[in-house]
This record gives structure tokens, C-alpha cells and sequence, in this order.
């Protein structure tokens, strides 16, 4: 023992550690008890979180930095008006275990500005919208691949065609990479906007106590097309 | 209850209100016997008619508002340091009966509001300018925004117009404070801008309590308005759930009564909440062990049998093996910091948790809860104990318990031919001092001492700095607690020779202002904290945490002004404590205590609570 010129024991007195009697149970990392001889880990899972916020300066900063300063893992983020001058929708793609998506939820409920949040139910409609920049050697080709996923040519020179794509995630994912073989010059994506399905409302106001549990149970016979019509 | 930091629904809040008034005569009138402010008894009296004093005159700019506002909030004293954006605000502070303590560095300030906070269970207020002003006070607001402290900030900020030039003292400071705020907010409207300040110091209170912010442009407070500001108030996107849900309630209920092995865990929300009582009755009808987090010092005596003191990386060892080996814990108002639950694997893994809190992201946030209560702690155990019918029987466990606390004493070794040992000096101050005396400190070892060997038995007496663990809190917030605190009270400020250094400068406040405290640095001439940790994890190398000399902060004291006194030996401890006391101003007692020192039990980072060293060969 380094720095006692003493020479006493320091310390107080008392049954070392390890004549002390331990218990046989653990926690996880999200510090839920479980079987100490299983490995119970929680995957991860994506999912749409759709929060209707005041219209007001510094409410996209104060998301954004709940954020990165939470180690929260976001994919995308989308903000536009509403049909309400004061508020505005923010629509938050994340990626975290259930209970990350649980703390995300009840951190945004937190900030003063937040209206409403929700989670999205897995048949929400949601859409993105890439603009692809493409080499256009080949037009006929690029435009019949632009016709195969509904896409519509924004911009054409004899060097380039820029199409534009509507649609779910995976459907621009598959778009931008059938057009990879012409060469693709440059591309820009928007986030996910989201909105619940029928006559449910995506993000009602004082909604703060609704919980999982409601979200989860939803009445599931409404007319639902594919996510990607 | 006014000083409640909980949310009243709206119908009630003009009772609150006219509480609030009442609890102002009786403030006023202690600050009057002080010789305080010897305008403020009358001030009181007219309070019940007014609200705010004899016929207030209506505000004609910003900054009056900005004034007005806090005057309806009942604000009495508000600490902070003049400069150029913030100048029209103190203008109209120089006629208002608001109490305006001057302090030396605007991170005082900023402490100083949060002790006043943390005593008076009211937001402490304070104001600086804009740029370094504002940055200066960032500690004081993010520390406050770790221990859920009530505090309202006020910042200058330059005019509007200025404002993204990099204009001369210019910050973002809503942006830096964003991270550490409750909400904060930049005042762009003369006509808004006191209703902008009733609104956060209602936010400051209500719920969970937190800092808040408002920065203020100095052309909307040089503007003119006359826009009276409106009474304080959350705004309509701001709920707290005060009541549990009744269900899991009753099924919490039922896990206690078949409990064998429970306890209580006591957090700073306890207190916040104003639910010492009602937790107190609870654990005393159930017969229901109690241990306290840090911040949850004073909520229970620790005096009594059922208290097993703080448990966590300093807490005894009776409290951890406690908290280890429970099967049902009823935690209240603890957001369950890492340096109470050492590893989250190791944390009273065989118990089921109730956890009360009235911020609904801290349940599960670290440690899953059970039975998740949302709601306001006073009202969420009144339910619990209207629910619980039959007490646990736990007699084995608590006998278990009492085993504990004789197996693992907290008893020390003090032999006569050695240095100071710095338990013997906070038990001195604690056995020198009243039941009430508040005690507040830096950060670091002398911090845990006064933690394990002062025997907190009242809430809102024990001012420190818990989750941000800022050096140099202890005497700014001395000077808050000494406003904030009952004349009776004693404020002793416990400090480290580290901690006592980096806000030393608060000694002219305190000084100026006359204010009864009584500094006891316990000296090592170490940042002594980091040296044990060298020690035990860097072997014993002593990198930047060995000061090897330290300015005599008796003689440091005296020219200030203040009292000096100085203790190397046994048997000058309680003298010189008891004649420390007796001064009427600031006092300081350099105390050289034994630099080997070390604090146990200690829990290492991360490590299991209920493996926690007694001395470092166990580490």
C-alpha cells in the first residue's frame, strides 16, 4: 500500500468481501433481473416515432441535441408545418431496444415544446423521396428503370437525368441501386414521413400519458394496402 | 403545501397563490429580525392585500416586467453580478424590495440560487450578464439540473439586432444551456417578456424541479411596455401526473405485504416532494429498513433503528449489503445513478423494485422497474400506505440488518500520535451545532466524510453538490443556504482545501453581506479524492492531485475580513469549533487534518455494491 508513511491498516473493520454472502441473481444492461444462466440481450428494432411539437425557434435544435447528447441511435429526421400554423410535425426514424424506444419517448414527452408523441404501428403509411442523379448514356434504359418504380424524370441533359422516387425505404433502396449500372453522379434523400392509417390520428394533442400498451392495440381491421402501393 | 415542488391543478392555483403570500409574511418577517432587509416586514403585511407590495406602479419597459414577474413569484432575494446586457434588469431591480445579493463570480451566483432552492424548497434566483456572465453561471445551472434543484437564471443577452455577429459578449446561450436546462427560452418580446419569467420560474418548481432559463436582450428589456407580466404559470404542454395508477398500486401493495426482505430507498425527490413524513410513517408502521441515497440525506433520521444511512460507491457497508441482498425495494424519488448502484448486473438483483417518481422517463431508465408509480412522491406513498394492509413480515431480515450494522461499523481508528483524522472533526461540528444546523460542501473526500459521520436527521439540511460533483460549491452555497435558512439554524460549510480554493473569493459576499457561516476546510494539501484513487488504481502516482503547499486559509480569512482559525491538534478541536461558531460573520477554520486519509467503504466504479472495500487490499 503505497502513500502511507504510517505503516497502519486504513480502513474500517468488518467480514471481507469475500466471506460475505452474495446473491445468485443479475440484471442485464438495461437493468432488467434475469436468469443469471441465460444471456437475455434485446435487439435492436427500427421503428417510426411521429411527435407534433410547437411551431417555435430552437425546437428542432432541442430534438436533435436530446439526441446525440442520449447516445440515442436516430435514421432519419423530418420536420414540416402541419395543417396548424403553431406546430409543426417532427417525424423521427430510430433503431434502439425496446427499452431505448421507451426512454426516447418519455425524453421527448419531456422537452417543454413537445405536444404529443407516438410510436407509429408497423403499417403505418411512410414515404421517402430520393432525387437520383443519374448518367444518362443510355436515356431509353434509365427511363424504363425510372417507369419500373414510378419514378418521374425532374431534369435531363444530354450528360445526365435526374429522376425522382416516392415510396418506402426499401423501394428507393432497390430503385437506387437498379440504377447504379448507368452511374450514379449524386444522390439526396429526405427522411420518412409517416402518418397512422385510417381515421387514427398520427400525433394527437395531450397524448402524454398514452403508453406502448395503447399504441399496440390499435383495432387492425381497416383497410391496409401494401406499405409500398 | 407552496414550497411543494409538484404540480397544482389549475383550479387550485389561487390557493396556492394566496399561500404562497402567507408563506412570504413569514419569510419576511425572519429577514426582518435579521436586519436583512428592514423594509420587508412592511412589505409582507401588504403582501396579503397586493400580492406584491404597496400599490405597485405599472411597469413601463421590459426589464420592469422582468421584475414584476419575479416579485408575484414571491422572490425575496436573487444573487448575481452586474454587467452590460443585463443592466436595464438590475435598473429596475434597484427600486424593487427583492433582496439583490452581490457576488463575486457569477458561478457563485448560480450556486448560491441553488442551495437558496434547495433550503427554501422555492426556485433560487440569480442573473448575470450576457457572454461570460452567462457562461460563468453553466456550471451553477448544470449542477442544479443534475440534483433537479428549482432554480430560474436570468441572462443579458445584446440586442436583438446584434444577435449572430459575434457581437461583443455575445454567446448562444440558450444553446449552451439547452443540455442543462428544464427549458429555457429567449425573450424576443417586450410585451412577453415577464410572463416569459413567470413562466419559468413556474417550470423551475413544478413536476420534477430544474433549472430555467430566460435570456433577456437588452432592447426588450430597455423597450417599452406596459404589459403586466401574467401570474406565474406552466404552459399548457406541461403535465405531471400527481396521482399513481391505482392498479399497480394495489399490486405493489401486495408484493410489500409478502415481502421478507424489504426496504425503503429514500432519493432526493423525497425531500423535493416534501414526503419526508409520510415516508418516515410508512417505514415506521411496516418496520421496513431505510437507506438514502445521497441526495436523500435527511429525509429519514439517521439516528433511528430502522435507518441504514447512504448506500453506493461511500455508502456504509450496512447499506449496501442491504440494498444487495433485499427482495423488495420501494425506491422514492432516485433516478438510480451509477454511483448508488455501483454495476447494474450487481444491483439488488433479487429484488422486485416499486419505483416511485413523478418524471416518467426515469422509470427503467437505469434499473427496470416492477412496479413503475408515476406521480408526486408525498401522494404516491400516501396511496402505497393506504393500500398495504398488512406489514411484511421480515423479523429475520431486520435482525439481519442490525447484524449488519455491527459487522460492518463505521467506527475509526484515531490514534493520539497521528495526524487529524477528519471523521473526528465532522463528528465535532455535527455534536457543536443543533439538529437543524445545515451543512453544505464541495466535492470529494471531506464531502463523503460529512456524508458517513454527520447524523442527518431533517430534510432540506444537507446542501451538496451530488450528480454533477462540482469543487467549489460549498461556500457559494453556504451563502444561499444562510438567506434561505430559519435564523436558528447554524450553516457550516464542510470544505476540502481543493474545493475551498476554486470559489474562495465568495469569502468577500460573505463578508460584505455579514452572513453567519462557519467554514471548516478539512486541509490535506491533496486533491485528495483523486490521491486515493492514484493510490489504489494508479499505483500511488500522484499525478497533479499533490498541491504540496496550500495558502493559510486562516490568514486568507482574516484579510478578507472574516474570522480565521486554524486546528492541527486533537485537543484543540472543540474549542476552536465552539468559538468558530460563536462569531456572528463568516468564520474559517483551516483544519490540517491527516493527508493519508482515505474514505471507505468504497464501492469501486462499477463494481457490486455488496463487495465494497473496507480497506484498499480489497479493492
Amino acid at each position: 500500500m503505497s502513500g502511507d508513511g504510517s505503516g497502519r491498516r486504513r480502513g474500517l473493520d468488518g467480514p471481507a468481501p469475500e466471506e460475505r454472502p452474495t446473491p445468485a441473481g443479475r440484471r442485464n444492461e438495461q437493468g432488467i433481473r434475469i436468469d443469471p444462466e441465460v444471456e437475455a440481450k434485446q435487439e435492436p428494432r427500427r421503428t417510426v416515432i411521429s411527435t407534433l411539437v410547437e411551431h417555435e425557434p430552437g425546437v428542432l435544435s432541442d430534438v436533435s441535441g436530446l439526441f446525440s447528447r442520449r447516445q440515442f441511435n436516430i435514421e432519419s429526421l423530418t420536420v414540416g408545418p402541419t395543417t396548424d400554423d403553431d406546430r409543426a410535425r417532427i417525424t423521427l426514424v430510430v433503431e434502439e431496444p425496446d427499452p431505448g424506444i421507451d426512454q426516447i419517448k418519455k425524453q421527448l414527452r419531456k422537452l417543454i415544446p413537445v405536444i404529443s408523441v407516438r410510436e407509429l404501428e408497423s403499417d403505418a403509411m411512410r414515404r421517402e423521396l430520393a432525387l437520383v442523379k443519374i448518367d444518362a448514356d443510355q436515356p431509353a434504359e434509365v427511363a424504363a428503370v425510372a417507369d419500373m418504380y414510378d419514378g418521374k424524370t425532374v431534369d435531363s441533359c444530354p450528360e445526365t437525368a435526374t429522376i425522382e422516387i416516392t415510396g418506402s425505404r426499401q423501394k428507393i433502396d432497390a430503385a437506387i441501386e437498379t440504377f447504379e449500372q448507368f452511374g450514379i453522379r449524386e444522390i439526396d434523400r429526405t427522411g420518412t414521413t409517416a402518418l397512422a392509417r385510417g381515421t387514427q390520428s398520427t400525433a394527437a394533442p395531450a397524448s402524454t400519458t398514452e403508453s406502448t400498451a395503447e399504441a399496440a392495440s390499435h383495432p387492425q381491421n381497416q383497410y391496409a394496402p401494401a406499405d409500398d402501393d | 403545501m407552496s414550497e411543494r415542488a409538484t404540480s397544482i391543478p389549475p383550479e387550485e392555483q389561487h390557493d396556492d397563490q394566496d399561500q404562497d403570500q402567507d408563506q412570504d409574511q413569514d419569510a419576511d418577517a425572519t429577514a426582518n429580525a435579521d436586519g436583512n432587509d428592514t423594509t420587508a416586514g412592511a412589505t409582507g403585511a401588504d403582501a396579503a392585500v397586493t400580492g406584491d407590495g404597496t400599490q405597485p406602479k405599472p411597469v413601463t419597459t421590459g426589464a420592469e416586467s422582468v421584475v414584476r414577474a419575479l416579485e408575484n413569484a414571491g422572490v425575496e432575494y436573487a444573487f448575481g453580478v452586474q454587467g452590460g446586457a443585463i443592466m436595464p434588469v438590475y435598473d429596475a431591480l434597484y427600486d424593487s424590495d427583492i433582496t439583490h445579493v452581490t457576488m463575486a463570480h457569477e458561478q457563485g451566483a448560480s450556486h448560491a440560487a441553488d442551495a437558496y432552492g434547495i433550503v427554501s424548497g422555492e426556485p433560487g434566483v440569480c442573473l448575470a450578464t450576457s457572454g461570460p456572465g452567462a457562461t460563468n453561471l453553466v456550471t451553477g445551472i448544470a449542477d442544479a439540473d443534475m440534483d433537479s434543484d428549482p432554480m430560474l437564471a436570468l441572462t443579458g443577452q445584446v440586442p436583438t439586432d446584434f444577435v449572430g455577429n459575434d457581437a461583443f459578449q455575445e454567446t448562444d446561450t440558450t444553446g449552451v444551456t439547452t443540455p442543462v436546462t428544464k427549458d429555457n427560452t429567449f425573450a424576443a418580446d417586450p410585451d412577453r417578456v415577464g410572463t416569459d419569467v413567470s413562466e419559468a420560474f413556474a417550470l423551475a418548481r413544478e413536476g420534477r424541479p430544474g433549472p430555467t432559463l430566460v435570456d433577456l436582450p437588452k432592447d426588450v428589456t430597455n423597450a417599452e411596455t406596459d404589459r403586466e407580466p401574467d401570474e406565474p404559470a406552466t404552459p399548457d404542454t406541461y403535465e405531471v401526473t400527481e396521482e399513481a395508477d391505482p392498479t399497480i398500486v394495489a399490486s405493489a401493495a401486495e408484493r410489500i405485504e409478502n415481502a421478507t426482505r424489504p426496504i425503503m430507498l429514500l432519493g432526493g425527490g423525497v425531500i423535493k416532494g416534501e414526503a419526508s413524513e409520510t415516508c418516515r410513517e410508512f417505514a415506521i408502521e411496516h418496520d421496513i429498513p431505510v437507506v438514502t441515497t445521497m441526495p436523500g440525506i435527511g429525509s429519514f433520521p439517521e439516528d433511528h433503528e430502522l435507518s441504514m444511512e447512504m448506500a453506493g460507491m461511500h455508502g456504509t457497508g450496512y447499506a449496501n449489503m442491504a440494498i444487495t441482498h433485499c427482495d423488495t425495494m420501494i425506491a422514492v424519488g432516485t433516478r438510480f445513478d451509477d454511483r448508488l448502484t455501483g454495476g447494474i448486473e450487481t444491483f439488488a438483483p433479487d429484488a422486485e423494485i416499486i419505483h416511485v417518481d413523478i418524471d416518467p422517463a426515469e422509470i427503467s431508465k437505469n434499473i427496470h422497474a416492477d412496479y413503475p408509480l408515476v406521480g408526486d412522491a408525498d401522494t404516491v406513498v400516501s396511496q402505497l400506505a393506504r393500500a398495504v394492509e398488512t406489514s411484511p413480515q421480515a423479523t429475520k431480515w431486520r435482525a439481519q440488518c442490525q447484524q449488519w450494522k455491527s459487522d460492518y461499523s463505521m467506527a475509526y481508528d484515531a490514534p493520539e500520535d497521528e495526524p487529524i483524522q477528519p471523521e473526528f472533526v465532522v463528528e465535532a461540528l455535527d455534536e457543536a451545532t443543533s439538529d437543524r444546523a445545515v451543512v453544505t460542501t464541495g466535492v470529494g473526500q471531506h464531502q463523503m466524510w460529512a456524508c458517513q459521520y454527520w447524523t442527518f436527521t431533517e430534510p432540506r439540511t444537507w446542501v451538496s453538490s451530488h450528480g454533477l460533483g462540482t469543487m467549489g460549491y460549498g461556500l457559494p452555497a453556504a451563502i444561499g443556504a444562510r438567506l434561505a435558512a430559519d435564523d436558528d439554524q447554524e450553516v457550516v460549510c464542510i470544505d476540502g482545501d481543493g474545493s475551498f480554493l476554486m470559489t474562495l473569493q465568495g469569502l468577500s459576499v460573505a463578508v460584505r453581506e455579514n452572513l453567519d457561516i462557519t467554514v471548516a476546510v478539512l486541509n490535506n494539501e491533496y486533491i485528495g479524492m483523486v490521491r486515493q484513487w492514484q493510490d489504489a488504481f494508479f499505483e500511488g502516482r500522484h499525478s497533479a492531485s499533490d498541491y504540496g503547499w496550500m495558502p493559510e486559509f486562516d490568514k486568507l480569512a482574516e484579510a478578507f475580513g472574516a474570522s480565521g482559525f486554524r486546528i492541527d491538534e486533537y485537543d484543540e478541536v472543540a474549542d476552536t469549533i465552539e468559538a468558530a461558531l460563536a462569531e456572528d460573520g463568516p468564520s474559517v477554520i483551516d483544519v490540517h487534518i491527516d493527508p493519508q486519509a482515505n474514505v471507505y467503504p468504497m464501492v469501486p466504479s462499477g463494481g457490486d455494491n455488496g463487495q465494497f472495500a473496507l480497506a484498499e487490499d480489497q479493492l
